[in-house]
């Protein structure tokens, strides 16, 4: 079985090579082995998410390197980043895999952060979503579109990450529905979170998407749980709109504009908007170091393309990754600096919320 | 019935998926891995399983399923060879067998013990799938009844083990365990992420200190260490007849033991969040509190190595269940596993809460590849005891300086930083001082592994708690005082007074004579000293970070009282108490070389890797080592480095693992392995 399936693999990855040779200027890996930078722990999403297009990116790029995912993990990603920033270009055997987490400490002044991203050269822009959820019985108390005016006075319990981490978008997002949420922090993933969630005693949670899609649609269909909001997708013109893996839920705009105490506009809207940008659209990012040249930069964008041109992807990727765009070339550029380049009025804002309600200073 | 209707048609696919001559051959090959890579402490399953990672997209699932399985099964039952034959702690699923399984193996039982501990883990093993079998399809609801107030009494209750092996001098040991909790939460704070004991100018702190490095450094450099100085070989006489059938006698013996001990790792292994980091002491501690004679434990008691090896192996099959019932990994190598699972064949087996219904027959397949797993790297493991125990009769100088290659390389796998190496060096240097006042180190190691879940869950506790008593003040009780925790607390109270009463009896680490006042004063002041400054450090946390400023300047304060009573016993006791134990002042004759002159090697090696890279000092080290210091010729001594370098590459490169480099790597671009 094993023979067979390497045998495949040889098959399609020597056609790939093929078709991308007759494009010509792409830098040559064969016999050498590409090193996927994850500044994250073995186990977490990034991981999932690398180990996921590694065996396909072997196949994709040019002499089919041997792709393994390497860990550096420390200080919530900034150790890893740091580091690859004080490399550069060899012959194209080094890419970094960033994310939301990676996002977040570089756009709130972290003064860990010693890594720039406009040094860096995006090859793939990965997008999730994110989708809120609460007790069945607290979701009955919802009024119309989800107006969350009933469930003011409750007292949340959410298992929480960290504020200034990813967990900021959903924080952000309850607050400005009037909710009550007391996070509690040190959860080490947010399966901890929605297990938490399941023994009851927080009763509010959120998901990334195919966390969702795996955890808590069981909890759903066992009528424990029931989705609130997606948090959303973004339209060609930057407008969120209804995210595509639940086009059914309203997004949190949706919810938002039902809730007489929360705004569509301001700077808190703004703020949290520009926050939801950069964490979750273009969550997970794929890097050459600084200093690649183009034909490298097109050899691993190409290389990205012609992955989602497997007439397997959509299937394999759906419940790894979720129906979200896996953006290259002018796109991915795009996805990046929308992502890293947050008006200056919201990351201030965000700096104060986090030390006014969590105490949280960033020197 | 219904249980039952639906068990019995998944359980027999699951048989047929299983027993077929390629899944075998496979779930063998997987063994053998395991094997190979747990005996070196320190890697672990984490490293085995991402080797296996690139293989396994598009995988056969029940193939892939039998390699990974194969390899993270043995890893717990090789890394006992660690354990029992060289006194280093392979894992945390071996920390409790260190503690009778190296003076048997002193003793020249290795052999002996080697085969009671797998023949325990076998029988570990199978318990463990026999249980899961039944339970897993009721274990949701009741894994959910471990809400955060259970998990803190679990922790407290595997902290009260310390009761037992706290020593001859219970404040000593009490005082060890604080320093090891103290030392658990140097870095930033899980709930605000204030700093303590450490600052952003020096990165690798704030990150906190890796076990296995604690580990190694508590437990493995001081034996090490100690037996250079006497420069004979680890086994002090010649092996005693019987060998490895005596030992799967005695595992016989206390068979009803064995028994007791597997359901304490299943169903300590079951809870998610603790990691099974406790279940080996648990185990420990009821093996003791449980034997009549308690007088050998500590000095090479045969049950005090079946304990603990009974519940590691049930506890990998306990940990299987919240992996895959929730989605939850209990491990590092959980984690991969999950992610290897999605990997395969077509990517429909979803770990996770739908794995029960869905997959019901690959649930059984792959708590029965784990038991199967077990029995083939048990025979192995029984298999080879006898010849690799012979290490024991090895001259030690010999033995050494391949032993801290491999523990300089698996500590440096934590960070992959040079200061891997320094922390190494430094909580070393605190075990070999621990061990030669006759503080607890096994109550250290305790505090260390248990501090962090026990100041999370102390914290969260206390915020779920405050928010249910706003609710309503019964809501608040119910939710702190559940059944669960009330018989939690019952079983602590009662294993602590019977453990403080048994632990005058029980010499974890043998007996220690009493010597000058001076030296064992100076050590006490030194940790007082620290313990002290943690507590100033933990009290300038300011008041918006208060969470995680609370849980350090409790225990420091304990640890305060502690020192301070020990400090008015040493002014009041006379020079021959206990209290004075020095290993110093008696052992003079049997050692052959100083304390300092053989720890300046391994600071030699420290200085050298800084400065010209590991491999280079490594080469440097083990040349002048084998020459000077074992007193062999240059020509052994090149054979001997080239043969070292060559093992430690090879390894290496399979594992695609670094090594530290030094200042000299920041000048010149050198080839790998050098860089």
């Amino acid at each position: 079985m094993l023979k067979k399936t390497l045998g495949a693999l040889a098959l399609t990855s020597a056609l790939v090579a093929t078709q991308s040779f007759a494009e010509g200027h792409q830098i040559d890996l064969s016999g050498k082995t590409v090193e996927w930078i994850i500044p994250f722990s073995e186990t977490g999403g990034s991981a999932k998410w690398a180990n996921f297009y590694a065996p396909l990116l072997s196949e994709a790029l040019p002499g089919n390197p041997t792709v393994v995912v390497t860990f550096n993990p420390g200080a919530g990603s900034t150790k890893g980043a740091n580091a690859f920033q004080e490399m550069s270009y060899e012959d194209g055997t080094t890419i970094f895999g960033s994310s939301g987490s990676t996002q977040f400490p570089y756009l709130l002044n972290d003064p860990r952060v010693r890594y720039e991203y406009g040094d860096w050269n995006v090859v793939l822009a990965s997008g999730t979503g994110g989708v809120a959820y609460l007790p069945t019985d607290l979701h009955a108390q919802l009024g119309d579109g989800g107006d969350a005016s009933g469930i003011a006075g409750e007292d949340f319990i959410y298992g929480s990450q960290g504020a200034t981490r990813l967990d900021l978008v959903p924080l952000l997002a309850w607050e400005m529905l009037g909710l009550q949420v007391e996070p509690v922090f040190g959860i080490e993933g947010r399966g901890d979170g929605r297990l938490m969630f399941e023994r009851g005693e927080a009763n509010i949670d959120y998901q990334t998407s195919s966390s969702f899609l795996s955890g808590v649609t069981p909890l759903v269909e066992a009528g424990t749980a029931a989705p609130w909001f997606s948090f959303g997708a973004l339209d060609a013109e930057g407008n969120i709109v209804r995210d595509p893996t639940f086009p059914d839920m309203p997004t949190f705009k949706e919810i938002c504009e039902a809730t007489p105490a929360c705004a569509t506009e301001g700077e808190q809207w703004d703020a949290w908007k520009a926050f939801f940008i950069a964490g979750f659209p273009a969550q997970k990012m794929v890097f050459l170091p600084a200093g690649a040249p183009d034909n490298a930069i097109a050899t691993f964008t190409e290389a990205f393309a012609a992955i989602q041109e497997r007439p397997d992807f959509a299937e394999i990727s759906k419940k790894r990754l979720g129906v979200y765009p896996q953006l290259t070339g002018a796109a991915a550029q795009t996805a990046l600096e929308s992502a890293t380049d947050v008006p200056q009025a919201a990351k201030d804002f965000v700096i104060n919320w986090l030390s006014d309600r969590y105490g949280v200073v960033l020197q | 019935m219904e249980l039952f209707a639906t068990a019995m048609p998944a359980l027999n696919d699951a048989f047929a998926m299983i027993l077929q001559p390629h899944v075998i051959g496979f779930l063998i090959l997987g063994v053998v891995m395991g094997l190979c890579i747990g005996v070196f402490p320190g890697l672990g399953g984490i490293a085995g399983l991402s080797l296996l990672l690139p293989f396994m997209f598009g995988m056969e699932p029940v193939t892939g399923l039998a390699l990974m399985i194969g390899m993270v099964a043995v890893v717990p039952t090789s890394d006992t060879f660690a354990s029992v034959l060289m006194g280093i702690p392979g894992s945390s699923a071996s920390q409790a067998t260190v503690l009778d399984g190296f003076p048997m193996a002193k003793k020249g039982l290795a052999a002996r013990a080697l085969s009671a501990a797998f023949a325990s883990s076998l029988f570990g093993g199978l318990v463990g799938a026999a249980f899961l079998t039944v339970f897993i399809l009721a274990a949701r609801p009741i894994v959910l009844l471990f809400q955060t107030p259970e998990l803190l009494m679990i922790t407290i209750f595997g902290l009260s083990m310390v009761g037992i092996l706290a020593g001859r001098i219970a404040l000593k040991g009490l005082v060890a365990a604080c320093l090891g909790i103290l030392v658990g939460t140097i870095g930033e704070g899980a709930s605000s992420g204030a700093l303590r004991m450490s600052t952003y100018d020096m990165p690798y702190l704030v990150d906190g200190l890796k076990l296995v490095i604690v580990g190694l450094g508590i437990f493995a450099i001081p034996e090490i260490v100690a037996l250079l100085r006497r420069d004979k070989a680890i086994s002090d006489r010649a092996p005693l007849g019987g060998g490895w059938l005596t030992g799967v006698k005695d595992w016989w013996a206390n068979k009803w033991l064995s028994v007791r001990c597997s359901l304490i790792g299943v169903v300590v292994g079951v809870i998610p969040g603790l990691g099974g980091s406790v279940v080996d002491w648990i185990a420990y501690g009821h093996t003791v509190q449980t034997a009549k004679d308690k007088s050998k434990f500590g000095s090479g008691d045969v049950r005090g190595v079946i304990g603990p090896e009974s519940s590691n192996n049930a506890k990998e099959g306990g940990g299987l269940v919240p992996t895959l019932l929730f989605g939850i990994p209990g491990s590092g190598s959980m984690a991969i596993f999950i992610s290897a699972v999605a990997l395969l064949g077509t990517g429909s087996i979803e770990v996770g809460p739908s794995m029960l219904k869905n997959n019901l027959d690959f649930t059984y397949a792959i708590v029965w590849l784990l038991a199967l797993a077990n029995v083939v790297g048990t025979i192995i493991c029984i298999a080879a005891s006898g010849g690799i125990a012979k290490l024991t009769e090895i001259r030690f100088a010999l033995l050494a300086p391949f032993l801290f290659m491999i523990i300089a390389f698996a500590a440096f796998q934590s960070r992959q930083e040079i200061w891997d190496l320094v922390a190494l060096f430094g909580i070393g240097l605190l075990g070999i001082m621990m061990r030669r006042f006759d503080w607890s180190r096994p109550a250290f190691l305790i505090g260390f592994v248990l501090s962090a879940p026990a100041e999370r869950y102390t914290n969260q506790a206390y915020q779920i708690a405050a928010s249910r008593f706003r609710r309503g003040f019964e809501e608040g009780i119910d939710y702190i005082f559940s059944p669960i925790v009330i018989v939690l607390i019952i079983i602590t109270l009662l294993s602590v007074v019977i453990g403080l009463r048994q632990a005058k009896n029980i010499q974890a680490e043998g007996d220690v004579a009493a010597g000058s006042k001076r030296a064992p004063l100076i050590f006490l002041l030194a940790v007082s000293g620290y313990i002290a400054f943690t507590y100033w450090n933990a009290a300038i946390i300011p008041d918006f970070a208060r969470m995680d400023r609370v849980f350090p300047v409790f225990v420091a304060t304990l640890g305060l009282i502690g020192c301070a009573l020990l400090l008015v016993q040493m002014i009041r006791a006379n020079e021959t108490n206990a209290i004075f134990a020095d290993r110093e002042s008696v052992s003079e004759d049997e050692n052959v070389h100083g304390l300092w002159a053989t720890l300046a090697w391994f600071a030699g090696l420290l200085i050298l890797s800084a400065l010209v890279g590991f491999i280079l000092a490594l080469a440097v080290f083990l040349l002048l080592f084998i020459r000077i210091r074992a007193g062999k010729g240059w020509g052994f001594a090149a054979l001997y480095t080239a043969a070292g370098i060559a093992f430690i590459c090879a390894m290496a490169w399979t594992l695609n693992r670094d090594f530290p480099p030094g200042l000299l790597q920041s000048v010149v671009e050198l080839p790998w392995p050098l860089t």
